[in-house]
Parts: structure tokens; C-alpha cells; sequence
């Protein structure tokens, strides 16, 4: 009984770690729907194509080296140089921007006012197109990404956890890492939407865009700025899970895990996407270990989205969403 | 020129309100049925039935079923390769367990054990709407799709988790399992696509579309008008899910013969029959077919011109196909939202006034 319940903690706090990084690739999620109104499919492909974007950079391989092969009969590779971590980061960073501007000019401007299924559905074609984008510009082979975390297992909380309770806990030392850099990360966006100017922009943007157009606020600008940060949050919630389990295709799938973790946190409050990720990393953890093995395991796959679903069905705006009022 | 009204005078209700009230529209569409019914089984190969025609009848089912729900009724679905599923596990355990049933009577019936899940997946569609419920459907969408590959009674205790259609005849033809000829095959799918594209035009343009409309359009409006939100959207996702659920019961046991839901009934069946519906045209008869072909073709094309003209690998072509699909996607929604049907609505409208501009 008590092994149960200590399995059960090491469990919770597992989950707790996981739920951190859902959290991250939700928080993208929310920062643009707070922004535009716009529903992003494409946050997931999106950390796929910055961390592809990023390994590319560091290993100097050659953009699109595949389909010039393949159009010209070349053997390009490498550029035959390495890019630092840092240098790398930043200099993917900055595709990012570009990229949210490419998206603003192609894709958005063209679609002001238009219903938010409409916008949710573009996303779904930006996130196909991105993703054939990113495979034919760096290759779809499974990659490694290290920008130098630190990784394995913790020894120093196996260490007090043995002692405490005689039995160390297994906690990967990148989920701290990731949890410390989400905090960070999360405190930063929270300061920037309520106490700058910027921020406050964005905020009216999201609350009408006509108003916002009409009290001097450049749409445009606030769009590629959000559309920037959503890129930059991809980027780190890429690094990180790109870290853990290889640049992969996969990678873009976490999005899917995000969507119900918004469901339950609602979609507009930052703070609903890390308390939803929370719920969803712990939920689905500790049910796949009671529940799971009743019922043949690989639970985690469908969890996540009958409890966001039942949820819903009783609160329908989420945890900390804003309450919807129709009106005809 | 080539397409005159002039002299089609309509002289009751009766023949204004038919689905073909352009005499021209109405010869075509015979046409075409004969054609598709009198002379294609007789040069059709192994190539362009499996290539083409069968998934173009089959997808077309699919997507006639998810532009109900989502074109006419206005409930995002992305749970479509879920109830796929549901059909073709419906029909394989009622093709094993009743084997002396014919194989038309047991599709039908998946269609209604899909359109009973469809129904029950759709009920938190009265609390919630638009994405939210379109995420809401991933549940259904992964959920189902679980529950195929972890309980063993739905694929019989095959030791592979697939599950393999049994060879079963309509007068005399084989129409599943090896020894089917592309034939008979064909035109089981063509009837079915015949029936459901007839159904759902005649549903859509009568009380029930127009009260599914009407929640599209405004749902409160709706139902302050008096169309009961709970009849509509739940008739909107049982019809839809029937719909779907033939269209999964023939992929599986006509069109594949074995499948294994994850690779066939994934997440991305879910988007290829929205990108369907969306390209095609949402709300509209025709869109569904024109998307389906759309859909069906481009990546036969695409292929065809990339790796056997070109010479490229095939991945590459993949990913590429992957750009083009949502590089139109994002392309037609910015220029034609209305897709392929209204396009072929604005040709239409040129061909009468040809050749003067106005």
C-alpha cells in the first residue's frame, strides 16, 4: 500500500513535469487567440519546423539540399561549419519573424474579419504546408537536437527521495530544466501583455479588431509581433521537446495534446493554459497507472480529450475562460 | 452558347423546385450516371480502380456525410476517420458473424451503428460550438481508434490486430476479399455513392437542411424561430455519421480488404475529408464530389509527374504534395471560400452569357 502511493507521488510529479511541457506549447496557443482571435493549428508544426529550423542551423546543413539534388543532379550536404548553440537560437529566432511576417502578409491580412472557423482552418493548411516546408527544406530523418541541457536522471532528488521515503525518485533533470525555463518564460509574456504598451495593444486587438483599428492600433503590426512570440515560444517548447525525444515528426503531434489542455484551461487566460496542462500531465499520468492497466494501457492518447470533453460539457468557456454571451 | 436556359419555362412548382431545373443539368447528369454505370465496369482496370475510381466513390461518400454536418449544419468535425472506423469494424464483425446476410444489408446497418456512435459523439455539440467542439471531436477521433486496437473482441482475436474481409458475393459477384473484380467492386460503391449523393440532396433541400441551415447560419436565431437546436444538430450528426460510416465500411471491405485502424482510420483520414469538403465547397452536393476528385487526383497526378517524369525520390514528392495540399487549402479559403462548386457555378454563369461579357 505504501509503495502504491509512493509509485503514485513519483507518478504525480512525473506528470507534473510533462504537464509543463504541454503547457508550453499551449501557452502559444493562447498568446495568438488572445491576439487575433485566431485558433493556430500550426503551434505544433510550428515547434517542429523551429526545431528543424534549429538543428539545421547548427549541423550548417544545406537549406533544401534535397530538392536541389534532386532538380539538379548535385550532392550537396553541409555547409561544413557549425553554428553554436546560442548564435543558433537566435539566428532561428530570427526565421521565426520572418516566418510570422510571411504568415501576416500571405495568409492573415487576407482573412480580417472573417469567422474563426474560417481562421482555425487556414491554420490547418498553414500547419500541412509547414510541415512539407520543413521537411523538404532540412530533410525528415529523425535528428538529434542538443543545445548543451542537462539530461538523465536527477541524482540529487534520487538521493533525498531514497532517504526521505527509501526510494528514489526517477526525475529527468531536462523536465526541471523545462519547468524553470516555462516559468520564466510564462512570468516574462504575463509582464509583457499587462505592462507594456505593446501588450496592451494586443490585448484590444484581441477584444475587437475594428475598435483597435479605429483607436490608432496598426493590426498589422500586432499580428506579426504575436505571430513572432507564438514562433518564439514554438522555438523553445521545440528545443525542449526536441531535447527529449528527437526532431521528428511526432514533434508536431504535441499540438494535438495542447488542444485539450486549452479546452480545460479556456482558451484566452495564460494561466488556464499551465493550470490545464498541470490537470492534463497529472490526469493522464496517474490514470494511465491505476486505470490503464485494466483496460490494455496507451490510455494517454484519448484521456486527455474525454476528460477535457466531459469537462466541457458541464463548463462549456473552460476553467478560466471568459464567459461566451450570444446575442442575436 | 454551350450552355443555354433559354426556353426551359417552368410552367409548376413542382418543376422549379427539382434538383436539375436546367434541362441541360438534367441530360449531363444522366449522361454521366450512364456512362458511370454502362461503360465504365466494362473497360475499367485494376489500376484505375484502385488508383481512382474506388477511393474517388468511396471518399465521396465521406465527404457528402461530413459536408452535411459541417457545410449544411455548421458542427466541425475532426472525428470523421474515427466513425470511418466504426463502420468498417461494424461491418467486419456483422461479415463474420452473420455470413449467410448479404454484404449491401450488412454495409447499411454499419451505417447505422456509426450514425448511433455519431449520434453520441454529438451530444456535447448542444453545449459547445465551433472549435470547441471541433476539438471536442478529436475525442471521438482518438478514443474510437484506442478502443479498435485494445479490445480484441472487435477484430476477432486476430493474432495481428488486423482485421481482414472475408470474401463475400452480391448475385453471384464477389464483390470483397481477393478474387473481387474491379468491376463488381466498383459498381457496389458506385450504388452506394448514387443512394447516399441522392439521400442527402434530397434531405438538404427539405425541412430538415433547412432547419440545419438555419442553425448554421445563427443557431439562437434558430431557435427562437422554432427549429429545435437538439433534433437538428443531433439528426445533422446521425445522418452524417451514417454517411460516413458506409463510406468506412466500403474502404475497408471493398477498397483495402485488410486495415489496421491506426494507419487507416488515423487523424489525417479526419483532415483529408475536411480538406475535401473545404476545397470542394462547403455546403453544396457537387463540392463534396469535385473535392473528393480534387483530392483523389492531385496526389496521382502530382506523383506521376514528379517521381515518373522527373525522376524525383518519392518523399520528396510527399512533402511536396503536402505544401501544395495546404498551400490550397490556405488558397482557396483567402479567394473561394465557397471551393471548387463555386467556381464551377461562376463557369457556368460565363457558358450562358458566352460570348458576351455582361
Amino acid at each position: 500500500m505504501m509503495d502504491q502511493l509512493i509509485f503514485s507521488a513519483e507518478v504525480f510529479l512525473n506528470g507534473l513535469m510533462t504537464g509543463v511541457m504541454y503547457s508550453l506549447v499551449a501557452l502559444g496557443f493562447v498568446l495568438i487567440f488572445k491576439a487575433s482571435g485566431v485558433f493556430n493549428y500550426a503551434q505544433g508544426v510550428l515547434a517542429l519546423f523551429a526545431a528543424l529550423t534549429l538543428v539545421g542551423i547548427m549541423d550548417g546543413q544545406v537549406p533544401f539540399r534535397h530538392l536541389i539534388n534532386a532538380m539538379f543532379g548535385t550532392h550537396l550536404e553541409n555547409f561544413g561549419w557549425t553554428v553554436g548553440p546560442v548564435l543558433a537560437i537566435l539566428l532561428t529566432a530570427g526565421v521565426m519573424v520572418i516566418l510570422a511576417i510571411l504568415i501576416e502578409k500571405l495568409v492573415l491580412q487576407h482573412l480580417v474579419g472573417q469567422e474563426p472557423i474560417i481562421l482555425f482552418m487556414a491554420t490547418i493548411g498553414l500547419a500541412y504546408f509547414l510541415e512539407g516546408l520543413g521537411d523538404v527544406m532540412w530533410g525528415a530523418d529523425i535528428k538529434t537536437l542538443d543545445v548543451g541541457l542537462p539530461q538523465g536522471i536527477s541524482e540529487t532528488i534520487e538521493q533525498v527521495t531514497a532517504n526521505w521515503f527509501g526510494y528514489g525518485f526517477f526525475i529527468d533533470r531536462l523536465d526541471i530544466w523545462a519547468t524553470i525555463i516555462a516559468a520564466l518564460l510564462v512570468a516574462a509574456l504575463v509582464a509583457f501583455s499587462q505592462y507594456t504598451k505593446q501588450g496592451r495593444a494586443m490585448r484590444a486587438v484581441a477584444d475587437d479588431h475594428q475598435a483597435a483599428l479605429s483607436v490608432g492600433i496598426s493590426l498589422q503590426f500586432i499580428w506579426i509581433m504575436v505571430w513572432s512570440i507564438a514562433g518564439f515560444v514554438a522555438l523553445v517548447a521545440g528545443i525542449m521537446w526536441g531535447t527529449k525525444s528527437g526532431v521528428q515528426f511526432s514533434l508536431s503531434l504535441i499540438a494535438l495534446k495542447a488542444l485539450p489542455v486549452l479546452m480545460l484551461g479556456g482558451f484566452t487566460s495564460i494561466p488556464g493554459a499551465i493550470v490545464g496542462g498541470l490537470i492534463i500531465g497529472v490526469g493522464e499520468k496517474l490514470f494511465e497507472f491505476w486505470i490503464g492497466p485494466l483496460v490494455g494501457g496507451a490510455t494517454e492518447n484519448w484521456f486527455a480529450y474525454v476528460l477535457a470533453l466531459i469537462f466541457l460539457v458541464f463548463r462549456p468557456q473552460g476553467l478560466f475562460g471568459e464567459r461566451i454571451i450570444e446575442r442575436v | 452558347m454551350f450552355y443555354r436556359e433559354a426556353g426551359d419555362f417552368k410552367t409548376s412548382y413542382r418543376d422549379d423546385g427539382q434538383t436539375f431545373p436546367i434541362r441541360l443539368d438534367r441530360f449531363g447528369y444522366y449522361a454521366i450516371l450512364g456512362v458511370a454505370a454502362m461503360v465504365v465496369p466494362f473497360v475499367i482496370n485494376d489500376y484505375w480502380a484502385s488508383a481512382v475510381l474506388l477511393p474517388f466513390l468511396i471518399y465521396a461518400i465521406a465527404s457528402l456525410g461530413l459536408n452535411i454536418l459541417t457545410g449544411y449544419a455548421g458542427q466541425v468535425s475532426l472525428g470523421t476517420g474515427g466513425f470511418m472506423a466504426v463502420g468498417a469494424y461494424a461491418v467486419y464483425k456483422l461479415m463474420t458473424a452473420f455470413p449467410d446476410i448479404s454484404i449491401l444489408i450488412h454495409i447499411l446497418l454499419a451505417g447505422g451503428i456509426t450514425a448511433m456512435v455519431g449520434i453520441a459523439f454529438g451530444l456535447p455539440s448542444l453545449r459547445i460550438k465551433g472549435f470547441y467542439l471541433a476539438v471536442a471531436t478529436l475525442a471521438a477521433q482518438f478514443f474510437l481508434v484506442w478502443l479498435f486496437n485494445k479490445v480484441p473482441w472487435f477484430y476477432n482475436y486476430s493474432a495481428s490486430g488486423q482485421i481482414t474481409a472475408p470474401e463475400r458475393t452480391v448475385l453471384g459477384w464477389a464483390v470483397t476479399g481477393p478474387a473481387a473484380s474491379p468491376a463488381a467492386k466498383y459498381l457496389v460503391c458506385l450504388a452506394f455513392v448514387f443512394l447516399a449523393a441522392w439521400i442527402a440532396r434530397n434531405l438538404t433541400r427539405g425541412m430538415i437542411g433547412r432547419k440545419w441551415m438555419a442553425i448554421r447560419d445563427m443557431d439562437i436565431a434558430a431557435e427562437i424561430i422554432g427549429v429545435n437546436p437538439l433534433t437538428a444538430k443531433l439528426s445533422a450528426f446521425g445522418v452524417s455519421s451514417f454517411f460516413v460510416g458506409i463510406s468506412g465500411a466500403l474502404l475497408f471491405a471493398v477498397y483495402l480488404g485488410a486495415a489496421e485502424v491506426g494507419e487507416a482510420f488515423g487523424i489525417n483520414k479526419s483532415f483529408l475529408v475536411l480538406f475535401m469538403v473545404i476545397i470542394g465547397g462547403l455546403g453544396s452536393i457537387f463540392g463534396s464530389f469535385a473535392g473528393a476528385a480534387f483530392m483523389v487526383l492531385m496526389p496521382v497526378l502530382l506523383k506521376n509527374l514528379l517521381v515518373g517524369t522527373l525522376g524525383w525520390p518519392t518523399d520528396l514528392a510527399a512533402y511536396i504534395e503536402l505544401m501544395i495540399v495546404g498551400a490550397l487549402i490556405i488558397f482557396f479559403l483567402i479567394v473561394e471560400p465557397h471551393g471548387l462548386a463555386r467556381l464551377w457555378r461562376l463557369v457556368k454563369e460565363k457558358l450562358r452569357l458566352w460570348p458576351f461579357p455582361h
